[in-house]
C-alpha cells in the first residue's frame, strides 16, 4: 500500500465540494480517511442519546405501573423525566456543534445536510441503489462518503426529523419551564406551526417513532453493505478510514 | 341606560355599605394578584368612573358562560358586577325583548359609539351566507360585524369564541368560526373555557374597567394573570405524578388514594387556565378534584383531540382506520422490522447462490 493512499484528503473549499458530489471512486483505492474523529464521535454520542430519549420518552408517554409508597419520598418519574430533558439538551448542543463542524470539517462532514436534490446524476445513481437494494443489480457501486440513497434517507428520514423533535421536545420544555422563561421565547413558534399543545406532542411522539424505523433500517443497512458491498461500512465510522474490498472501478 | 352616574352611587343605591364596598375592593386586588396597595385604587377608579356600557352578544352557543358569569365567587360580587357595567344588551339577562331590546342595540351603538365593550358568547358561522345563526331576523355574523365596528374592545367570552369550541370541530358543517378570524382591525382579549370560570369572567372585566385598557395578554390573546400557566404546573396531585403514582383505572385503589390522573388521559398537562388555583362554585372543587380527569376545554381543538381517556390523541389516517402515534409507529416498526428480516434473507440467499457479488 503506497503511502499516497494514506494520506488525509485536504478539506476541499465548501462550494467546490457541493458541487463535485460525485464521490464515487475514480482511481483504484485501498483506503481513505472519510470521517473526522468530531464525525464519528458525535456519530456515537448522538446514538447514544437516541438510545435514551427513545426509552425515556416512550415511558413518559405510557408510564410505568405505579410505584408505592409516600409522594414525598418518591421521585421515580420525576427522574425519568430529568434524564430525557437532559439527553435532549446534550443532543441539541452536540446537533449544533455537528452543523458547526458541517461548515469547517472535510467534505463528507456537510454531507448529511446538503443532498443535491437538483443533480440528475445523483438521481440516477439513488435509482442505481435502488436496483441495487431490490437486488436488480448485480454489483454495488464504490463510494467514498455515503451512497446516494443512503444520504437521501439520511436527510429526509433522519435529520429532518431530529430537528423536528428537537424543535418540539424544546417546546414541550418550554411549557414546563413557563411561558415568561426564554425557553418559551425561544421555541413558542412551534405552536403557532402545529396549532395547540396536544398537536405538539402526537408530532413529537410520531417524530420519534420515525427515528425509531430510520434506526432499525440504518442499523441493518449498515451491516448488511459491510458484508456484501464492496466497501467497509461499520469499521469506518469506529476508525475514520474507508477500506475497499477490490480494485476494480 | 346611560346615566351619567358613577359605580359607588350605583353600590349605594343598591344600599351596599361603604364597609362592603371597601372589602369588594380588597377582594378584587387580591384575586388579580395586584397587592394591597392597590385595594384603594380600585375604589377610587370606582367613585368616579362612569360605567361603561356593554354589550354582550350570543351567537352559536349553549350559554353555558353566561351561566358560569351569574355564578361569580361572592354573591355580592355578581350583583356588583352587573351594576358595575352598564349592560345595555344581553339575552339573558336583560328584562326588554323583541323590537326592544333590538333597539337598545342600535341606541348604545350609535350613542357610545368608540365607548362600548362588545362581550361576544359563542361565535358566528360563516356557510350559507351565515344562515345557521340568525338573531333578530338577521344573520348574527351581520349584526357582530356591525357592533364590533363601533366597539372599543371586544372581548371573547368561551370556547365558541375564542377557539371555536364544539360547533367548529371536525367537520364543522356551518364552518362555526372563531371571533379573531371574523374581526380583525379590534383589540380581542380571549376568554376560553366550555365555561370559563366566574372569578375570570369578573376579574378580566374588573380589570378592564379599572385600569381602562387589556389586561397583559399571552401570545394566544388569553389575559396571562389567568392563563399563564397549566392546570398540571399548579395542580394539587402533582406531586403523585412526580413520583410515578397513577390512577391506573377508574375505581381502583390508586383512584382513591388520589394519586395522578396522567393515565387516565389528564389533560391537564397541555391545558392553560386557572381551575387548580381559583377553583369553582367559590373554590369548592375542579373537575380533578372531585377525580375527574381535565379534558382541556379551554384548548383550541379539543373536542378533536379525543379520545378525553387516553394521553395520546387520536390521528387521522388515510383509510380512516382509528389510530394514535403509538400504534401507527408500533405498526411501522413492525412493518420495517419483518421487511428487514425477509431483505436479509433474500440476500443471504442471493450471495449463497452468487458468492462473487459485491467482491
Amino acid at each position: 500500500m503506497t503511502s499516497s493512499f494514506e494520506s488525509k484528503p485536504r478539506p476541499k473549499g465548501f462550494l467546490s465540494a457541493v458541487v463535485h458530489h460525485a464521490t464515487e471512486v475514480q482511481t483504484p483505492a485501498a483506503k481513505i480517511y472519510v470521517y473526522e474523529a468530531p464525525v464519528r464521535i458525535w456519530h456515537w454520542f448522538n446514538a447514544l442519546c437516541i438510545v435514551l430519549l427513545v426509552i425515556t420518552g416512550y415511558l413518559i408517554g405510557k408510564p410505568l405501573p405505579s410505584v408505592e409508597g409516600e409522594a414525598s419520598e418518591l421521585f421515580v418519574f420525576g427522574y425519568i423525566r430529568l434524564i430525557h430533558f437532559a439527553a435532549g439538551q446534550i443532543l441539541a448542543i452536540a446537533l449544533l456543534f455537528r452543523i458547526g463542524w458541517a461548515i469547517i470539517g472535510n467534505h463528507h462532514a456537510h454531507q448529511l445536510f446538503l443532498p443535491p436534490l437538483w443533480s440528475a446524476k445523483w438521481w440516477r445513481e439513488v435509482w442505481h441503489e435502488v436496483r441495487w437494494y431490490t437486488f436488480l443489480e448485480r454489483t454495488p457501486k464504490k463510494y467514498v462518503g455515503h451512497n446516494p440513497l443512503a444520504q437521501l434517507a439520511m436527510f429526509f428520514l433522519f435529520l429532518l426529523p431530529l430537528l423536528n423533535a428537537v424543535a418540539t421536545g424544546f417546546a414541550l420544555y418550554a411549557e414546563g419551564a413557563g411561558t415568561d422563561s426564554m425557553w418559551y421565547t425561544l421555541f413558542g413558534w412551534v405552536f403557532t406551526v402545529y396549532g395547540d399543545s396536544m398537536h405538539v406532542h402526537t408530532v413529537h411522539r410520531l417524530t420519534m417513532w420515525v427515528i425509531v424505523c430510520f434506526s432499525l433500517i440504518h442499523i441493518y443497512v449498515a451491516i448488511r453493505e459491510d458484508i456484501m458491498s464492496r466497501q467497509s461500512l461499520v469499521s469506518t465510522m469506529i476508525s475514520g478510514w474507508r477500506y475497499f474490498k477490490d480494485d476494480r472501478e | 341606560m346611560s346615566s351619567p352616574e358613577t359605580f359607588y352611587d350605583v353600590f349605594r343605591q343598591q344600599g351596599i355599605s361603604r364597609r362592603s364596598f371597601n372589602k369588594f375592593c380588597s377582594l378584587t386586588a387580591a384575586s388579580l394578584g395586584l397587592g394591597p396597595s392597590f385595594a384603594p385604587r380600585i375604589a377610587h377608579a370606582m367613585e368616579t368612573k362612569r360605567r361603561t356600557p356593554v354589550i354582550w352578544m350570543n351567537g352559536l352557543e349553549c350559554t353555558c358562560c353566561s351561566e358560569s358569569f351569574i355564578r361569580s365567587g361572592h354573591p355580592l360580587v355578581s350583583d356588583v358586577v352587573l351594576s358595575m357595567l352598564s349592560l345595555d344588551y344581553s339575552h339573558v339577562l336583560m328584562a326588554a325583548a323583541g323590537h326592544q331590546a333590538e333597539a337598545a342595540l342600535e341606541e348604545t351603538r350609535t350613542q357610545h359609539a368608540g365607548e362600548y365593550i362588545l362581550a361576544v358568547e359563542g361565535n358566528p358561522p360563516l356557510n350559507e351566507d351565515g344562515m345557521f345563526c340568525i338573531v333578530g331576523g338577521r344573520p348574527f355574523l351581520e349584526q357582530l360585524k356591525e357592533m364590533a365596528a363601533g366597539a372599543k374592545a371586544i372581548v371573547a367570552w368561551g370556547s365558541c369564541a375564542s377557539n371555536g369550541c364544539v360547533q367548529a370541530a371536525k367537520p364543522n358543517p356551518t364552518q362555526a368560526t372563531p371571533i379573531h378570524k371574523v374581526i380583525r382591525d379590534k383589540p380581542i382579549i380571549k376568554v376560553p373555557g366550555c365555561p370559563p370560570i366566574a372569578e375570570v369572567m369578573t376579574g378580566v372585566l374588573t380589570y378592564i374597567l379599572t385600569f381602562d385598557r387589556l389586561p397583559p395578554l399571552d401570545r394566544l390573546g388569553r389575559p396571562e394573570m389567568f392563563y399563564g400557566q397549566r392546570i398540571h404546573d399548579k395542580c394539587y396531585r402533582r406531586p403523585h405524578f412526580d413520583a410515578g403514582q397513577f390512577a391506573e383505572e377508574w375505581d381502583d385503589e390508586n383512584s382513591r388514594k388520589g394519586y395522578c390522573l396522567y393515565k387516565m388521559g389528564c389533560r391537564g398537562p397541555t391545558t392553560y387556565n386557572a381551575c387548580s388555583t381559583v377553583r369553582w362554585n367559590e373554590g369548592v372543587s375542579f373537575p380533578i378534584q372531585s377525580g375527574h380527569g381535565c379534558i382541556g376545554c379551554s384548548e383550541e381543538n379539543f373536542w378533536d383531540n379525543g379520545p378525553f381517556y387516553d394521553r395520546l390523541a387520536e390521528v387521522q389516517t388515510p383509510l380512516g382506520v382509528e389510530a394514535n402515534a403509538d400504534k401507527i409507529g408500533l405498526t411501522a416498526a413492525g412493518v420495517i422490522g419483518a421487511g428487514v428480516a425477509a431483505h436479509a434473507a433474500v440476500s443471504a440467499l442471493t450471495r449463497v447462490r452468487n458468492p462473487n457479488s459485491g467482491e
